[in-house]
């Protein structure tokens, strides 16, 4: 597993811990009240150290390489997943996958970004950024589930709507826009999950949601820390004072009331335990479902519309 | 002075204008004006009697709010509305200047409250209401009060059935106002959805420039989007795509003519016929 910078004291004592074992298997001496101790000791740091990270760090487990992808979560929160391809205008993004599921007895419509785990994944998925056509085949996905009133689910990990030659000549900003004020006139539930990195508008494209919630170390904001810094501090090496700045953790957005809610990541973020994180974050989208499923369509619109018109902070 | 000195300096001087960005330096009170397209030398008054606009070349500078509103509405007939919204600081934001410093220089520099004027107001005739965008008020960055007083100006249409004409120019999200100023980009484009669902007329006209978060939301959105002549519009800025994709971009990219050609916008329209063209859609758009 890849080690973060600052989780390197911590791999060195379970890096000491295994070897006071081996040497004690070796040679026969009972250490095991010294292995107990420190395993205690690695605990305690543990839970001190990552209830106590700086929004720069938890930006590195948001980023991690091994978290999980929004097709590890299909696989993780549902059954009988059939992909449904193309925006029906000559392009499959593949840095936005959709298609219908099960979830617990919920039939469901799951879209979302994709990121890959290697350079080679990461080539086909683009790196989680979406083209405007990646949004046109979501927003033909949210039609469709409206048609056959089925929940949305959206899972958001991106670092941003690609910035490109053929992004601007198909009009990337209108396909955002289109799908914000498309998503406002939808009869369905739907929950957007940032589950990684929610960057800027190609995040929000996908989240005007009923229910907008984070995972634990997920990100969310109008801009990355690292171009913020380099605009606001003309620095990008400031991206940490930034990331303080911009008041992007869970926890801030909560506090903002921006999100409705946190779910949980195991000790050291979602990549260490995979099935828990898909349990959690399964358990928190179909108690959103199942608290939205009997709104009326037009009580559904009436109140997302109220959620989002509520959001800023100004002086009158 | 020494010779060398002077040699020096103008070297440097040089340098520092070859590296200078586009400098569009719109400052009234000077008696005379270059032209960034034409290097015209220009009568500050001719350009003002001519809207704005290079008498020699018809390059179109760019307006602040105050003048847009003068030109486009008749005259004595708009009334600015939610001018008492201003601004906060909620997450006290500070990078190498406080945002509060910040907006209290772009206050002054401006004579403006923030970067919109909402409002109701005339256009031949046609009763429409407004929102006004000022790129001199921080590079026209939408935070809480641009997202609320366009709102705002979207609900006074809803209210009063009228048409809603917004303009936009705008460098994108205000970032001292972090993930506040992208939720605007939901709010507006939730409230055209109202003027939709209303089967009212909404006219966006694109001014240069019109960018990031702006673009990804309202301005876009209008059932016939203008763009006016030399305005520059885009989703990211050309140095971000030029950063990412190492090439160099097209020299027409990202502009009024460009947007044309892909199909992204239904006209362009100079200064000049502006209000005659608005005019005209809203009385076709009416029984």
């Amino acid at each position: 597993m890849a080690i973060l910078e600052f989780e390197k004291p911590l791999y060195e004592i379970e890096e000491k811990i295994k070897e006071l074992k081996k040497i004690s298997e070796s040679s026969g001496m009972d250490v095991s009240d010294q292995v107990e101790l420190f395993e205690k000791q690695a605990l305690e740091y543990k839970n001190e150290l990552y209830s106590n990270l700086t929004p720069a760090q938890r930006l590195q487990i948001a980023r991690h390489s091994e978290r999980p992808t929004f097709l590890d979560y299909v696989k993780l929160m549902t059954t009988d997943f059939i992909e449904l391809h193309g925006d029906r205008e000559g392009t499959d993004d593949r840095a936005i996958i959709g298609g219908v599921a099960k979830m617990g007895d919920q039939n469901v419509m799951i879209i979302g970004t994709q990121k890959g785990k290697s350079t080679k994944e990461n080539l086909i998925y683009n790196f989680g950024m979406p083209q405007p056509q990646g949004y046109r085949k979501a927003l033909r996905l949210f039609y469709h589930a409206n048609k056959f009133n089925m929940p949305i689910v959206t899972l958001i990990d991106t670092p941003g709507a690609y910035p490109g030659i053929k992004a601007e000549e198909t009009a990337q900003g209108t396909a955002i826009a289109v799908n914000l004020r498309e998503m406002a006139k939808l009869g369905v539930p739907i929950i957007a999950v940032i589950t990684g990195e929610g960057c800027s508008g190609g995040a929000l494209g996908l989240a005007v949601a009923d229910k907008v919630l984070m995972l634990e170390h997920s990100y969310y904001t109008v801009i990355s820390p690292e171009g913020c810094a380099s605009i606001l501090w003309r620095d990008a090496s400031k991206a940490g004072v930034a990331a303080e700045a911009l008041k992007i953790t869970s926890e801030d957005l909560l506090g903002l009331e921006i999100i409705d809610g946190i779910v949980k990541e195991p000790l050291g973020g979602a990549h260490n335990d995979y099935e828990m994180i898909g349990k959690n974050l399964q358990e928190a989208i179909l108690k959103s479902i199942n608290e939205l499923k009997g709104t009326a369509p037009d009580k559904l619109k009436e109140e997302r519309y109220n959620k989002f018109r509520r959001m800023g902070v100004f002086c009158q | 002075m020494t010779v060398k000195d002077w040699f020096k300096q103008r070297k440097e001087m040089q340098i520092a204008r070859r590296t200078q960005e586009t400098p569009v330096d719109d400052s009234i009170g000077k008696l005379w004006v270059k032209c960034y397209s034409c290097d015209a030398q220009l009568l500050r008054k001719d350009v003002e009697e001519n809207l704005e606009v290079c008498p020699k070349c018809g390059y179109h500078f760019r307006i602040n709010a105050r003048t847009r509103i003068h030109q486009l509405f008749d005259e004595g007939s708009f009334q600015e509305l939610f001018g008492n919204i201003t601004t906060a600081d909620p997450l006290e934001f500070t990078d190498t200047e406080a945002y509060k410093k910040r907006i209290v220089q772009a206050k002054a520099k401006t004579n403006m409250n923030e970067a919109v004027v909402s409002g109701v107001g005339k256009i031949e005739g046609h009763e429409v209401a407004a929102a006004v965008m000022d790129f001199e008020f921080m590079g026209g960055s939408m935070g809480s009060v641009v997202g609320e007083k366009v709102t705002l100006a979207m609900e006074e249409a809803l209210k009063r059935k009228i048409p809603m004409i917004a303009i936009t120019a705008s460098g994108g999200a205000r970032m001292q106002e972090s993930i506040l100023s992208l939720m605007q980009m939901a709010k507006t484009s939730c409230a055209v959805a109202k003027l939709n669902e209303a089967g009212l007329l909404y006219i966006t006209v694109l001014t240069e420039p019109t960018f990031g978060g702006v673009t990804a939301s309202f301005a876009t959105l209008g059932d016939i989007i203008i763009a006016e002549q030399d305005a520059r519009i885009g989703f990211a800025g050309r140095r971000v795509i030029e950063q990412t994709i190492r090439q160099n971009l097209p020299a027409d990219f990202q502009t009024a003519n460009y947007l044309m050609k892909f199909g992204q916008i239904d006209m362009i329209s100079s200064r000049a016929d502006l209000k005659s063209t608005i005019a005209k859609l809203i009385s076709l758009h009416t029984k």
